[in-house]
């Protein structure tokens, strides 16, 4: 019995926030196409019933017996777009409600997969599932939806970019927090099990488990205790943290496909933030010695935690995927809800973070007047960043009805608030309206 | 089935005694055991061997009122999750 590392493990747990931000289980739903959406549905729905049965059990069981928090359970799906199968008019929201049923019936806080893959063209399902994402995530809950416009092999769809801009305006207007169920990806991965990007690509298996972890608190901590340290030290301190905390999400993730008679897949390293005080990625970099986040020397911070990370729990996981890094989004950051409000960080400084990092501009709620041209153009430029260093980036906007600039918008529990931020007010119209397809970068051309 | 046992609290006459009579009146056996005084509060650690049959839930409820009871913070957690976060 080592007492040094039962406590060094209890204080990171209890003092530092230490969790397993999400257990997701994927599930794909090839299987349950038939040609018919009503058909398709209800099978859909049987079929994540059935897969899925024990899934908040297990988690509250591990939970119980090991001591650490299961923040998140979820499910991750087959994007639906794909599962129209010969319905040439195919009716998503019949999928959207059933799906929406089997999370509640489940206890599952969300299930994400309302979602289409749309990089190098739009099939008419397609495009009739993005038009229906408005309707389709207002009238649910639980239901999260992503859309991938582009991607380093494929280029850029401005079709769809142009299409999604609106798209994030109508569903903001429905209701402001409907808006953060909705993630425009470039480079999406197929085994994220993080909300609200989550799907299960048609690459995967049948079930698997996915864990995502979290720890910035962890990090932030052990930090603290080094303020002398240079830049190595520094790099050592977050590589060290970043072992334990993936161990943990590889131990949880083990026992819990074990439990529910699946396999194992994979450990997501990102550092998720909350808003509760001391689970803060912006005050880790402060932590390193910057005033506040968005101060110059800030991508550089987030550039060497984001690598930090990596590297430290890239040995500590048998599979590393997901999105596997530093995760910035601005209302679920207390740190950063407060330099956003400060103006201390812009969207503009937000931007350039996200070259570094994952994801993209997160949870960033923007005035309700905001052109949809303009939103389309911040999914371009943000893909634009993915495309070029083939990295995923994402964007979850929110265009807050009737509101200003510097308006305070509530999202509640770990999705926090943000301050309404002001976007260029420049026009992008005439770029949008071009659409057609950006082709894929030259590096692109590996073969 | 092995768990740590860690208790924390103000020091006091009986804690250890109080703790282990429990813990013997729900067959857990203690397999080690180490006591001391961390930042003026009586921490104490303990490796128990539970019954295979015990019900860990209402084992952890149990010393969780009889934490309560003695002003006292008992945590149960099975044992391979310290191991998992720190070894090769």
């Amino acid at each position: 019995m080592e007492q040094q590392k039962i406590i060094d493990t209890i204080q990171m747990i209890s003092e530092e926030k230490l969790d397993i931000r999400t257990i997701t289980m994927g599930i794909s739903l090839l299987d349950c196409i038939t040609g018919d959406t009503r058909a398709t549905a209800e099978r859909i729905y049987e079929k994540i019933m059935h897969k899925a049965a024990h899934l908040v059990q297990v988690a509250d069981e591990i939970e119980t017996e090991y001591g650490i928090p299961i923040v998140n359970k979820r499910i991750s799906i087959t994007p639906v777009a794909m599962l129209a199968g010969a319905d040439p008019h195919p009716d998503f929201r019949l999928i959207a409600r059933r799906l929406d049923d089997a999370a509640k019936a489940l206890g599952v806080d969300f299930i994400g997969g309302y979602s289409a893959t749309v990089q190098s063209g739009i099939t008419p399902a397609e495009e009739n599932l993005m038009r229906s994402m408005p309707e389709a995530l207002s009238m649910t809950d639980r239901v999260c939806g992503s859309v991938n416009i582009g991607s380093t092999k494929a280029g850029m769809n401005m079709d769809a970019v142009k299409i999604m801009g609106q798209v994030i305006k109508d569903l903001s207007a429905t209701g402001a927090t409907n808006a953060m169920k909705l993630v425009v990806f470039c480079n999406a991965v197929e085994d994220n099990p993080f909300m609200a990007g989550a799907f299960w690509g048609v690459s995967e298996g049948d079930t698997a488990i996915n864990t995502g972890v979290s720890g910035p608190g962890v990090v932030q901590r052990a930090l603290a205790q080094v303020p002398e340290a240079d830049f190595a030290q520094v790099c050592e301190t977050i590589k060290q943290t970043a072992f334990k905390v993936s161990r943990m999400g590889q131990f949880v993730g083990k026992i819990a496909a074990e439990r529910l008679h699946v396999p194992f897949n994979i450990v997501d390293l990102s550092l998720a933030p909350t808003p509760a005080p001391g689970d803060s990625v912006a005050e880790i970099l402060e932590t390193m010695g910057l005033g506040s986040v968005g101060a110059p020397g800030t991508t550089a911070a987030l550039a060497l935690l984001n690598d930090a990370v990596k590297k430290g729990g890239i040995m500590a996981a048998e599979r590393v995927g997901g999105l596997s890094g530093a995760f910035i989004p601005v209302s679920e950051d207390g740190r950063m809800i407060e330099a956003a409000a400060a103006g201390q960080i812009t969207v503009e400084k937000l931007e350039a973070m996200t070259a570094v990092c994952s994801v993209g501009l997160d949870m960033v709620a923007i005035p309700g007047d905001t052109p949809a041209s303009s939103v389309s153009g911040m999914i371009a430029d943000e893909a634009a960043i993915g495309m070029i260093n083939a990295k995923t980036t994402a964007v979850r906007l929110i265009a807050v009805p009737g509101s200003q600039v510097g308006d305070m918008m509530e999202f509640g529990g770990i999705f926090g608030r943000a301050p309404v931020m002001a976007v260029n007010s420049a026009s992008s119209a005439q770029f949008i309206a071009r659409g057609g397809h950006i082709p894929a970068p030259i590096h692109s051309f590996k073969n | 089935m092995q768990a740590i046992i860690t208790v924390v609290g103000q020091d006091k006459v009986g804690i250890v005694a109080g703790v282990s009579s429990k813990l013997a009146a729900m067959h857990i056996n203690i397999l080690d055991i180490s006591q001391t005084i961390m930042e003026g509060s009586f921490t104490m650690m303990l490796l128990g061997g539970l019954p295979e049959d015990a019900d860990f839930k209402a084992v952890q409820q149990a010393l969780t009122d009889f934490g309560t009871q003695q002003d006292l913070t008992i945590r149960i957690q099975r044992q391979e999750i310290f191991d998992a976060m720190s070894s090769l």
